[in-house]
């Protein structure tokens, strides 16, 4: 009797503590979801305008949900711009700076990681300082450089400033030094050879880093904007960023609104898609990046 | 090693040139390079667009870092906690850092766009206040551009201090609980004192990153209305693919060098520790 009474009051005290802690969150609760709605409006707002018939659009009224949602805007971005071949760009951009960041970095990170040679402070300084100088910066100087070798116009003059990256390189000299060396004599007595061990051991063993760098670096360059527009003026080179640019650039007026609303939307919805579908996945690659970059 | 080539073609060679050129003239009105010593840079001095560029940046880095800051801080102490739709409120607060600058400033373009816009339309509606042309009145358009910018950065940043929260260990919060702390003192006791590294480095990376921000003034101003949101990085732009001024861009970039550089010698300490902190 005693015993149930006691567990009673000790239930009733949790709960009561419960919703004291619940009424304590409450502001802050409310606080936080006006903010998200906040930041949410951008986004729900070119969501809505996209499907709306263009004449509602000049109405002077702002409307969230259209009665008559159209796909039409979509149709006529869609076939205003080369769309496909501006996706077809960024892709062979991106994916080249990726693999050639892979070698690169890699063969970097091992020599800065394992091997001691003269002059490594020195070099390591020089890497640090390119962390400091970003590629966006020197615009000027390297669209020089790119005229001389006579690339403009090219996607090979988009990858070409980022063939080294100085990130990667620390973030993955981290993740080498945290591999037992042993492992690495034991495959050198089996008689591997440097690119053996590199592409056995420390790819394979290093392998959370790499995504995580990656997909950071996807982001980057798939974000990229001035350089692009900079080096490239046909849409044969062009990326998805400077093709946007210049497909919201020939039109004003608010019936074009809902096809620049419909165009915008067309470039950010498959990367957006992708983080929505694994945001546990590329949330935790970021903070891993965060910790240790 | 490939990797130091490379840095040095597109690094350290683009910096010395900009340094090189920065002494001629060379323009669409000298089409051959002169040597002119330091004209150039006395032109600097005496330009009044580069001093109101230079305050430009100032005022949009003084801005938007801290408030970026302070709301990426609240937001990562809010999303660390557990409940049922925490990852809601991650994917609302992260989604801008995958959408392109560029992409985000055409989707701001509908809340400030003149009339149509949805800033104007509610302000109409509720306010009876005339339209305000946001980017195109010299009082609003630098305050619309760093409203746009806080609302991209400010959850990229929330990654950082979320990853800095997850490493402070949950022993702490319990010791904190037994003494009987208040959510102010595990603020004030905890949690600022060990994400001050974070801090730290959000803050350098921030001040670094505020230089190269220049996407969405190509976007939605163009450095206007009267210069009112140029900022270095687009006035480099503009000297060097608009008016073709090879020798002042070379100048403009060299300043622009310059004071990066300053900024890594201060914080240069700081990245060292966090990089060494392991050997």
């Amino acid at each position: 009797m005693n015993n149930e009474r006691a567990r009673w009051d000790e239930r009733s005290r949790r709960i009561k503590r419960k919703w004291l802690d619940w009424l304590e969150a409450l502001p802050v609760f409310l606080l936080m979801t006006g903010l998200a709605l906040l930041w949410a409006v951008p986004f729900l707002w070119i969501l809505s305008t996209s499907l709306k018939d263009p004449k509602e659009v000049s109405a002077h009224i702002a409307t969230w949900f259209t009665l008559h949602p159209t796909v039409a805007n979509f149709l006529e971005a869609w076939n205003s711009a080369p769309f496909v071949r501006y996706y077809y760009n960024t892709l062979v951009v991106v994916l080249g700076i990726m693999l050639i960041q892979f070698v690169t970095t890699t063969l970097a990170a091992y020599a800065f990681a394992r091997l001691n040679f003269r002059g490594k402070p020195f070099f390591f300084t020089l890497f640090l300082l390119q962390m400091m100088l970003p590629a966006p910066v020197l615009i000027f100087p390297n669209y020089n450089t790119i005229k001389m070798l006579g690339l403009v116009d090219t996607k090979l003059a988009i990858i070409l400033p980022y063939v080294a990256s100085a990130f990667g390189t620390f973030f993955l000299r981290q993740a080498f030094r945290s591999i037992p060396q042993d492992l690495e004599d034991a495959a050198l007595i089996d008689g591997c050879n440097l690119w053996q061990r590199l592409w056995y051991i420390y790819v394979p063993l290093a392998r959370p880093f790499y995504v995580t760098f990656g997909l950071v670096a996807v982001i980057f360059h798939w974000n990229e904007f001035l350089w692009p527009l900079i080096v490239t003026n046909t849409p044969n080179s062009r990326v998805l960023t400077v093709g946007l640019a210049s497909f919201t650039q020939y039109s004003e007026g608010a019936p074009q609104l809902a096809v620049i609303a419909a165009g915008t939307l067309i470039v950010i919805a498959p990367l957006l898609l992708t983080f929505v579908l694994f945001q546990r996945t590329f949330i935790e690659s970021f903070v891993r990046s965060g910790v240790k970059g | 090693m490939p990797s130091l080539i490379f840095l040095t073609l597109f690094t350290y060679y683009p910096g010395l040139l900009s340094l090189y050129l920065s002494f001629f003239a060379l323009n669409t009105a000298n089409p051959e390079k002169k040597f002119v010593g330091l004209a150039n840079y006395q032109r600097l001095w005496h330009d009044e667009i580069f001093w109101q560029v230079m305050r430009n940046n100032l005022v949009f880095a003084l801005v938007t870092i801290p408030v970026s800051l302070a709301l990426a801080l609240s937001i990562a102490m809010f999303v660390n906690r557990k409940f049922r739709l925490n990852s809601l409120y991650r994917v609302v607060f992260f989604h801008p850092t995958f959408i392109p600058l560029i992409a985000a400033a055409a989707l701001w373009l509908f809340i400030f766009v003149p009339q149509y816009g949805l800033l104007d339309q509610y302000l109409t509606r509720f306010f009876k206040i005339n339209a305000i042309d946001w980017l195109g009145d010299p009082r609003y358009a630098l305050p619309s551009v760093m409203m746009l910018t806080i609302w991209k950065n400010a959850g990229y940043f929330m990654i950082f201090f979320l990853a800095g929260l997850q490493n402070i260990s949950t022993e702490l919060f319990e010791a904190a609980a037994i003494e009987g702390a208040n959510s102010w003192q595990r603020f004030r006791y905890i949690i600022w004192p060990l994400l001050s590294p974070t801090t730290l480095f959000v803050l350098i990376t921030a001040f670094i990153g505020s230089f190269q921000w220049v996407d969405q003034v190509w976007m939605l101003t163009e450095g206007g209305p009267d210069n009112h949101t140029n900022v270095l990085l687009y006035y480099i732009y503009q000297n060097s693919f608009r008016y073709y001024d090879s020798g002042y861009s070379a100048v403009l970039t060299v300043v622009l060098l310059a004071i990066l550089l300053a900024l890594s010698l201060v914080s240069f300490r700081v990245l060292e520790e966090r990089v060494y902190y392991e050997q």
